[in-house]
């Protein structure tokens, strides 16, 4: 049933329409089998339509797919046997106590009595949720929540789970924890696909996409990404500056001949400088205007320029495209 | 100096926003007591008119027709159909069909003739006791009226001749109770399933349980049976209790199989429980939910001869009386519980309810597929 090939979800333009509206328009990417694969996107991009399509839930307008080697198109219900799914709000029975929900869970995917309480052992070992068995769910913190339900995800053993926003609202340590059980996992052979609004998160992906207005913008390992030409345009380099009044040293920063763009990132400002612009000429314009730079040093983009920037190059081609065939609608 | 009033009319603007945003609730809390109104208004009337009744005219000749003329004109009496023995007179009433029957013996125009007095049994179904009373005041009357009619024209007689012998067949003493209760039951299994069923589902939607559920193995007619026979057992439950409530509590006889009661309302709970489908497809919490099962709890009070009897209703109101299940449940439990019918008496009814289930239920299922798993 699961072939062994080496990929986990094969999408080939993947089109989905609702009515006049096109959700998700000729999206393709391949997940490898073992990657912690991170699709990310702005609420309303199409990342939930393909994870409904992926699951089958969705029927694909167009495209196809493949989850572990099944296509999504043809046996829905295979594929739904083969995967873990957790959603962004920790679908548990908050009247149910731990061991009901995995018992649940366990039966709905069909576990004979014995494999279900050998599993339901494993998971309680493995998530550490042993003094909360006979809990209900209600009473359990946001990050015992999330284990439990990402234990119901994975108690019919899958080799894929996605996980739909599975940090959204649970506090940095959970966080924290979360993913280091994932790495774990992933370390075992199991394919993780990750929604995230966090670039942080983003940064811990073996690959990433990023979708936007149901077209996949950019995708490759974050190193890659970093390294994209259009996030480094030759003759340009990325800078931090450090200094006290970020906000007054930013306005200032901006009316800078030669300073392409800037922003804030805590206490600093991430800017993007032409090459003829050196920092220590940047350093002595901003003395001028009496902003003392405590630091100033070269910076590789992160994610999030990375997505800015291909977002606004995205966005740019878009309104030309627009405008050049007929009058831009509104 | 503190404005107390501070923010008033930030606040009213903000809310006449929501009013008008708010189609549905603005809907429901203006409609729903406007058709309160007309439904009152309309529904109680006094005057019962156009009772379904049978005749059994074993005579047929010229007198005998002209007492049926009679009775049709006096707008009381609604001739539903006529039958031609005393079996199939007792089973229209039985069964619901007709609230009134007539028979008028073989002798009847011969002894008018001969100067006798003419006997005609009118049977009354006296579940309900204002339709029963109407039906004895107005039938005696004209049989007082065709009989002061005889004397005037000159026949020679020293008593009545026509002589209309009321008899009423079910619930004599005229109990409420007898009359409420079974009616009662049918509205409460509605809410409970109803109400249960809708309850169930959107709690789900509301937690996200559901969407969890859709990627799992679980298939649709697994998911629905699993929701539902917890829900059809609480039902059943329910009804055992009411019934052993009404019969040992309230000393309402009853006359037909407590067996038959319970087979036929499997039917009704499959109607009220597709019901429940339905909303959940509809609603996206729980007060919205509530909101619309309230919607079919109206109808099944006003409109199924629980409370009034259909006969008083408008035209317009007695047709939607058809579409509204509980008005069948309603036959069912009446006529077992108080007539003492049978299978052959109330398959029909039993038969409408099935159907509306199975079409409740495929509409629901499609609009759960469109609504909520590929929404």
């Amino acid at each position: 049933m699961s072939a062994p090939e080496a990929t986990a979800i094969t999408a080939q333009n993947l089109i989905r329409r609702f009515g006049h509206f096109t959700a998700v328009n000729d999206i393709s990417f391949t997940v490898q089998r073992g990657e912690i694969f991170g699709f990310l996107g702005p609420n309303g991009s199409g990342k939930t339509t393909v994870i409904k399509m992926l699951t089958g839930l969705l029927p694909l307008s167009g495209g196809s797919a493949t989850v572990q080697g099944i296509d999504v198109h043809a046996d829905p219900e295979t594929v739904r046997e083969n995967i873990g799914y957790m959603s962004q709000n920790f679908s548990l029975y908050s009247d149910l106590t731990v061991e009901e929900n995995l018992t649940f869970y366990g039966r709905i995917y069909g576990l004979t009595p014995e494999r279900l309480r050998r599993r339901i052992d494993e998971i309680v070992q493995l998530n550490g949720l042993a003094p909360y068995y006979k809990r209900l769910a209600a009473q359990l913190s946001g990050g015992w929540k999330q284990r439990l339900a990402l234990g119901c995800a994975m108690l019919h053993e899958p080799k894929l789970i996605f996980l739909d926003e599975p940090t959204a609202g649970i506090d940095p340590v959970a966080r924290r924890q979360l993913w280091d059980l994932l790495f774990d996992l992933s370390a075992h052979g199991i394919t993780f696909f990750v929604t995230t609004h966090y670039m942080d998160e983003a940064e811990r992906c073996s690959h990433v996409a990023y979708i936007y207005f149901g077209k996949v913008i950019a995708d490759g390992t974050p190193d890659d990404l970093r390294e994209l030409p259009e996030v480094n345009p030759p003759g340009t380099y990325r800078v931090e500056i450090a200094a006290p009044h970020v906000t007054w040293a930013l306005r200032i920063a901006r009316t800078i001949p030669g300073l392409r763009s800037a922003t804030i990132f805590g206490q600093s400002i991430h800017a993007l400088i032409d090459d003829q612009l050196e920092i220590n000429h940047l350093r002595q314009r901003l003395l001028d205007h009496g902003i003392v730079v405590t630091e100033i040093r070269p910076l590789a983009p992160s994610l999030e320029d990375v997505f800015v920037e291909l977002t606004y190059r995205h966005q740019a081609k878009q309104s030309d495209q627009a405008a050049a065939p007929e009058a831009p609608s509104a | 100096m503190l404005n107390p009033f501070r923010g008033f009319g930030a606040v009213f603007y903000k809310e006449t926003l929501h009013v008008r945003r708010d189609f549905a609730t603005l809907f429901f809390s203006l409609i729903i007591p406007i058709m309160q109104m007309l439904l009152l208004g309309y529904g109680i009337d006094t005057n019962i008119r156009q009772i379904n009744t049978v005749v059994y005219n074993a005579d047929g000749r010229r007198e005998s027709r002209e007492l049926l003329d009679r009775l049709r004109n006096s707008d009381t009496f609604h001739i539903y159909r006529y039958v031609n023995n005393d079996h199939d007179l007792n089973d229209a009433i039985i069964s619901g069909k007709c609230r009134v029957g007539i028979k008028i013996p073989v002798d009847y125009s011969d002894k008018l003739l001969h100067g006798m007095s003419a006997q005609v049994l009118v049977l009354i179904d006296g579940s309900d006791s204002s339709v029963a009373g109407q039906a004895i005041n107005v039938s005696t009357a004209i049989g007082l009226d065709e009989s002061l009619r005889r004397v005037l024209a000159g026949a020679d007689s020293s008593s009545f001749a026509v002589d209309m012998r009321p008899k009423i067949l079910f619930n004599p003493d005229s109990r409420s109770p007898n009359f409420f209760l079974p009616g009662l039951t049918a509205v409460l299994l509605l809410n409970v399933t109803t109400f249960l069923t809708a309850f169930s589902i959107v709690r789900e939607k509301e937690r996200g349980t559901l969407e969890q559920l859709f990627v799992t193995p679980v298939r649709p007619m697994g998911l629905l049976l699993g929701k539902l026979l917890p829900y059809l057992g609480i039902g059943f439950f329910e009804l055992c209790m009411i019934v052993t409530a009404m019969r040992f509590l309230f000393s309402v006889p009853i006359h037909g199989s407590v067996l038959l009661l319970a087979f036929l309302s499997l039917p009704y709970l499959f109607v009220s429980l597709s019901l429940g489908i339905l909303i959940s497809s509809k609603a996206t919490s729980q007060a919205h939910a509530m909101q619309l099962a309230f919607l079919t709890i109206l109808p099944s009070i006003f409109f199924s001869g629980y409370i009034f009897p259909r006969e008083t209703m408008p035209k317009f109101f007695y047709v939607i009386s058809y579409f509204v299940p509980a008005t069948y449940f309603i036959n069912i439990t009446r006529g077992i519980i108080l007539r003492g019918a049978t299978w052959v008496h109330l398959w029909s009814d039993a038969l409408a309810l099935f159907a509306m289930g199975s079409l409740l239920l495929i509409i629901a299922a499609r609009r759960f597929h469109d609504k909520v798993i590929t929404a």
